[in-house]
């Protein structure tokens, strides 16, 4: 098995087994009924607590979609897709995840600004 | 010091061997190299989404999330395009077998969904910007036009290269070159399906939600 998969890979990267393919389609169909049947149907009351469970649902689909959909693994390509991958991914969290965090307090900070009585805090 | 001066040579000749190895392997040096360019892709998807992350609630008076995003059109797009990430993994196992018939009956499918995604798409839009809710109304608007149609630029994109394939295959036949081109595609095709869960996450179900 292990070596059929390993032959497979030789010729390109893409040859996958199956079974993992069918798994993850069910998986991809899923993880996307389910935030869209939390939000559409307001199932908890919480919509703080749906936004969490569908930023957690979506992280899931994409690492089921990176590994079953784009075959990745730790050793195709010698592990540098991987590698490439797991920088990109650093990246990604540092660009959206930090640009929102910090615009996020500059806007708070800047809230009283509008109003002329209460601008000079300091 | 003399020894030293050699060196460019030594490096050339280490060079070489390296390019040596990548020729031996041709095609996985495409595809780790077609993986670079989608890792690069996903950075640009990235400053886009930070973008809007930071104007998504900028709405400058005009119309928020959820008066303007039309849910079950979204689920239907979103049904569309996950569709057609799994026919394009249907075509993959004929392609590597060498039939050319199903490839192409399979990348046909794929195709007229992501085509039906695309006319979802630029309903939607022209909708919106009918509506008042173009994307020079406010930020937040800018910046979901800017996301969301780069993303749809990108489908349209792999449509073209689905169709250039399908002619191709019935030139060339399921040649190397072709198995190599339709893997690439097959990745450039699954990695704009998960920009979408991206999209459809944070832009339009978080959107509504708050």
């Amino acid at each position: 098995m292990s070596a059929h998969l390993h032959a497979e890979h030789d010729v390109h990267a893409s040859g996958h087994s199956r079974r993992g393919y069918r798994i993850g389609v069910a998986l991809a169909i899923i993880l996307t009924v389910i935030p869209f049947w939390l939000v559409m149907s307001g199932a908890l009351p919480d919509p703080g607590v749906t936004a969490a469970i569908i930023f957690a649902l979506a992280l899931v689909q994409i690492i089921v979609h990176v590994v079953s959909f784009l075959h990745l693994d730790t050793r195709s390509e010698g592990g540098w897709t991987l590698l490439a991958f797991l920088f990109t991914a650093v990246i990604v969290v540092v660009t959206i995840g930090g640009s929102i965090w910090v615009m996020y307090h500059l806007n708070t900070n800047m809230m009283p600004m509008p109003m002329p009585d209460r601008s000079v805090a300091q | 010091m003399t020894d030293h001066a050699l060196e460019p040579r030594g490096a050339a000749v280490t060079w070489h061997h390296v390019g040596d190895d990548a020729h031996d392997h041709g095609a996985n040096a495409t595809v780790l190299g077609f993986w670079i360019y989608l890792m690069s892709d996903a950075l640009i998807f990235a400053s886009l989404f930070a973008m809007f992350g930071v104007v998504s609630t900028a709405y400058a008076g005009g119309p928020v999330p959820r008066e303007i995003f039309d849910l079950p059109l979204v689920a239907l797009n979103t049904a569309l395009l996950l569709a057609s990430s799994i026919t394009f993994g249907q075509a993959i196992p004929h392609i590597e077998a060498g039939r050319v018939a199903p490839t192409r009956f399979w990348l046909a499918i794929t195709g007229l969904l992501g085509l039906a995604f695309v006319g979802v798409e630029l309903f939607e839009f022209s909708h919106l910007i009918a509506e008042g809710a173009g994307p020079q109304r406010s930020a937040f608007l800018s910046a979901f036009f800017t996301l969301v149609g780069t993303h749809g630029a990108h489908v349209t994109v792999g449509l073209i290269w689905i169709a250039t394939m399908l002619v191709q295959l019935g030139r060339h036949g399921p040649s190397g070159e072709m198995k190599r081109r339709i893997v690439c595609l097959s990745m450039f095709w699954h990695f704009l399906d998960i920009i979408w869960i991206g999209v459809f996450t944070f832009v339009y179900l978080y959107g509504v939600l708050r």
